[in-house]
């Protein structure tokens, strides 16, 4: 199979850093590149361009984001990390159109960690990704660095043709002038247009010029990851690389007090064992000496500063919390009077469970040392800017030293989204702490990501409504209590006057006009990591408000599709109302087969709109989704079929966490759940049918990755509540319906 | 004890302890990347290979008990089941992260090569082991039709 003898990891001797290497390409398999011109540095303002050297200084230059090799390749340089949500084919589709380029010369590539070229404007600027912000935050920067790149091909070609620029066309990546019947492909021009002076306002096509945006374009990694070629941080073998596994406290806030390494000492393979940080780390020549190793520690683990309560304690302690209002998020008119008068009220306490991430691939990372006296590192990396300071801070190195690649992920769904940087810093570490010369990988097992903590957090509701006589909404007080996990992070300003925005955002505004309203938050912090979780808040402020105005509608003897939308009066909610209604006609209502019944849920998070009904039986006690219909508007719909697959995978992946998935602490402390035998995913064959509608928009782009996963579990449970008479508070679904 | 076995046609020896995983001699020692490491309990299929032509978790396979076996990763793959599944993978575009992907087509693979026609209470007893985080099922189960029309069954 020749195309793996390109692969860096099968190759022998000194290596070359894999992602600048390895090139994805389409179905034909994996692709490597011609060496680069110029090498990439990370933090020291060199890039790499059309051919020759670049200029660093301005963010539009479009010479960061797209290279044109000789051999008529169009490289796109990705800012944000891929792991499955698409942005490697949706930005190099932004570039692909504005040059009117052929899609199968396009390839994508992450680009270097530089904030100052790569930052995401959504986050002041740090490089990362997160919040579904991708898009929306490249559409017109990518379209701008395409725009620029066709300009300079053209002023090449008529240079060389000695024809004015406006008699030139563009199309399928091939140059022409109609007039003397010359053409020639952008790589041809490559090298005569990096001497051309990028245009600082290149001129936009207007989207009925669009050839790839709108369009189901193929995505540009399913070739490499059908074949095993894609590279991801555990494939990345250097030479003399030793694998590290570390045993890290079973309980949060615990330290090694002793250790004893003698017995995993005497493993064949296994080099060394030491303390880094609270872990203890074992080293071996192979991943599974360093396993068995790590099996082989007997540690003692100082536990004054642990939690050593249970979760029920801590699910206790916040709903003792929310019996009172907390720092208050949102408020209009007088909620206590309005609920005093209320003709008839409803009350209800929720409980969302932490919950672990599990993406397919656990943490892992390599590092080693560069032959400038630097330090090379391929991770997974969410938020690089962070991560590389601390890789650099960690090491004692200017960031300047510091080459982070960016590798392809199994999923993330918030894990490598780290404000503290703990995993770079534990990377960092742990090659620091066996002597800062050897390469290392760092492998987290699935047992240390599901223990691991950096959990949604354990987060209680307490809702309160009140409808008057004629069954309108006049109350609605809603209590949240959760611990932040912002407070200290880059990330601290989303904290202002004891509230935590991703605490209570879907909860502060809802979408229903309730004259008399109030949001409050409590933060009880305590020593269990946690982290955010895709999408966030969302997963259980929509999960409250969306099974709860459902009961209320349902109390006022209203329909939940026309009762939603009567209250949908603000102008700010009027695209939830255009998704609802579209869900509902592509569902044909809310009317179910016998022993069926379905539930509807809208919910807006990260300026993206979605709204779904499921279809839902009960069978010896467990829920059985049959399908389900989503509506979804995220603006203009760049690439329809990676809108589809990540509505898809939302409401798989916040199925599984709805219908299975707790962590719950032991009474001492420890977790009781270690892998997916007890912290169960959803299978292919608890898979609903999927059908999904995209709303027609012109509206800039917004994202897709996690507003897919809001509004499943309410509608699941609005059905349950039909089938079972009650709506499950109490997370994980099939537990609560079997209490 | 040096272990001999095939590994996608080739004849291969691993001179490492007898209870070391077969994934990890393939990752480790061959430099086979193609096959995952999930979770290690055969609990998500990830490491999914075939050994004498069935699908096996290579996380929890000693290759101590492979002396003479034939195996095959993801990168040896190369039987018209495979190339249908990975034609009909492309077709819809089945992968999002791509981590769990290898394991998932060596499951259909596997199936497609010993039943041409799978019902769909065929493909989820046959994929029901292979999980995917990023949900891509509905995807997969598609391409497993298509694959399987396309092979004429």
């Amino acid at each position: 199979m020749p195309p793996l003898q390109n692969s860096p990891a099968r190759q022998s001797g000194p290596q070359p850093a894999p992602s600048r290497r390895a090139f994805l390409a389409g179905a034909g398999g994996l692709v490597i590149s011609v060496a680069l011109p110029i090498k990439v540095r990370a933090q020291s303002g060199e890039e790499t361009v059309l051919g020759a050297a670049g200029r660093g200084e301005n963010l539009f230059t479009p010479n960061a984001f797209v290279r044109v090799s000789p051999d008529n390749l169009v490289t796109v340089l990705i800012k944000h990390i891929e792991f499955g949500q698409g942005p490697m084919t949706g930005l190099a589709t932004l570039v692909a159109d504005e040059m009117d380029a052929d899609w199968a010369q396009i390839r994508a590539e992450h680009a270097p960690s530089n904030a100052e070229i790569y930052g995401n404007a959504a986050f002041g600027g740090i490089q990362g990704t997160g919040g579904s912000t991708a898009m929306a935050a490249s559409y017109d920067l990518m379209r701008k660095a395409g725009a620029a790149a066709k300009a300079m091909l053209v002023a090449a070609a008529a240079q060389r043709w000695g024809v004015p620029v406006d008699q030139i066309s563009v199309a399928n990546g091939i140059i022409n002038h109609p007039g003397s019947g010359r053409s020639g492909a952008f790589g041809e021009f490559a090298d005569a247009a990096a001497q051309q002076t990028p245009p600082e306002n290149p001129t936009l096509k207007t989207p009925d010029q669009f050839v790839y945006i709108g369009k189901d374009v193929p995505k540009l990694d399913t070739g490499a990851k059908s074949t095993g070629a894609a590279m991801f941080s555990l494939d990345v073998y250097r030479e003399g690389m030793l694998t590290a596994v570390a045993a890290h406290p079973v309980k949060f806030g615990a330290t090694p007090q002793s250790f004893d390494a003698s017995k995993a000492r005497a493993i064949k393979g296994v080099i060394d064992v030491k303390q880094v940080g609270d872990a203890v780390t074992v080293y071996a020549r192979n991943t599974y000496a360093a396993l068995k190793g790590r099996k082989a520690l007997t540690i003692d683990w100082d536990e004054r500063a642990a939690e050593t309560r249970s979760t029920n304690a801590i699910a206790a302690e916040r709903l003792d919390a929310v019996k009172n209002p907390g720092a208050v998020a949102g408020e209009t008119g007088a909620v206590e009077a309005a609920l005093a008068a209320a003709e008839t009220s409803l009350e209800a306490e929720y409980v969302f469970p932490y919950l672990a991430h599990a993406p397919m691939e656990p943490l892992d990372g390599v590092i080693e040392r560069s032959s400038d006296g630097g330090v090379d590192v391929w991770m997974g990396s969410q938020l690089q800017t962070g991560d590389h300071m601390t890789i650099a801070a960690v090491c004692g190195l200017e960031p300047a030293q510091v080459q982070l690649n960016t590798m392809l992920a199994g999923g993330s769904f918030g894990r490598r989204a780290q404000p503290t940087s703990q995993f770079a810093a534990e990377l960092a570490a742990t090659f620091m702490a066996a002597g800062g010369e050897t390469p290392v990988k760092l492998m987290w097992t699935r047992e240390d990501d599901i223990q691991g903590g950096f959990y949604r957090p354990l987060t209680v509701h307490r809702l309160r409504g009140g409808l008057d006589a004629e069954g309108r909404i006049t109350a609605w007080e809603q209590t949240i209590a959760a611990q932040s996990f912002l407070a200290g992070s880059p990330f601290e300003g989303m904290v202002q006057n004891g509230v935590d925005a991703t605490m209570v955002e879907g909860a502060s505004v809802i979408p229903y006009a309730v004259p008399n309203f109030k949001t409050s938050a409590h933060i009880i912090n305590n020593p269990v990591t946690t982290l955010w979780w895709r999408s966030v808040g969302h997963t259980h402020t929509g999960y409250a408000v969306e099974t709860f105005i459902d009961e209320l509608l349902e109390k006022a003897g209203k329909d939940p599709v026309e009762g939603r939308l009567a209250m949908m009066t603000d102008e700010k909610h009027a695209r939830l109302a255009g998704v609802l209604r579209r869900v509902a006609d592509l569902a044909g209502g809310m009317a179910a087969p016998a022993g069926r019944a379905r539930g509807v849920a809208a919910v807006e998070s990260f300026r993206s709109f979605v709204a779904q009904i499921a279809e839902v039986s009960i069978e010896n006690g467990i829920p059985h989704i049959h399908k389900v219909w989503c509506a979804v508007d995220c603006g203009i719909a760049v690439n329809p079929d990676i809108i589809r697959a990540q509505m898809e995978g939302g409401i798989g992946y916040g199925l599984s966490a709805i219908l299975f998935n707790e962590l719950t602490l032991e009474e001492g402390g420890a977790v009781a759940q270690s892998n997916f035998h007890d912290y169960r995913s959803l299978r292919i064959s608890e898979m609903p049918e999927v059908e999904v509608a995209i709303i027609a928009s012109d509206a800039p782009p917004t994202g897709v990755g996690e507003p897919g996963v809001p509004p499943i579990g309410p509608a699941v449970a609005n059905a349950v509540r039909r089938l079972a008479g009650r709506t499950p508070r109490r997370l994980p679904m099939i537990k609560d319906l079997q209490a | 004890m040096p272990v001999t076995f095939s590994v996608n046609g080739e004849k291969r020896t691993a001179d490492v302890e007898p209870d070391t995983p077969l994934l990890w001699v393939l990752r480790d020692e061959l430099q086979l990347t193609g096959t995952k490491f999930g979770c290690g309990i055969a609990q998500c299929g990830a490491c999914t290979v075939h050994v004498n032509g069935a699908p096996r978790r290579s996380c929890v396979t000693p290759v101590g008990s492979l002396d003479g076996a034939s195996i095959t990763t993801i990168e040896g793959l190369e039987s018209a089941e495979a190339q249908a599944v990975r034609d009909a993978w492309a077709e819809v575009d089945a992968p999002q992260c791509g981590y769990c992907q290898s394991g998932q087509i060596m499951s259909a693979a596997a199936l497609l090569a010993r039943n041409s026609n799978p019902t769909d209470t065929d493909i989820d007893n046959a994929m029901a082991g292979n999980i995917c985080r990023c949900a891509t099922y509905v995807r997969i189960r598609q391409a497993i039709r298509n694959a399987a029309e396309k092979l004429g069954g």
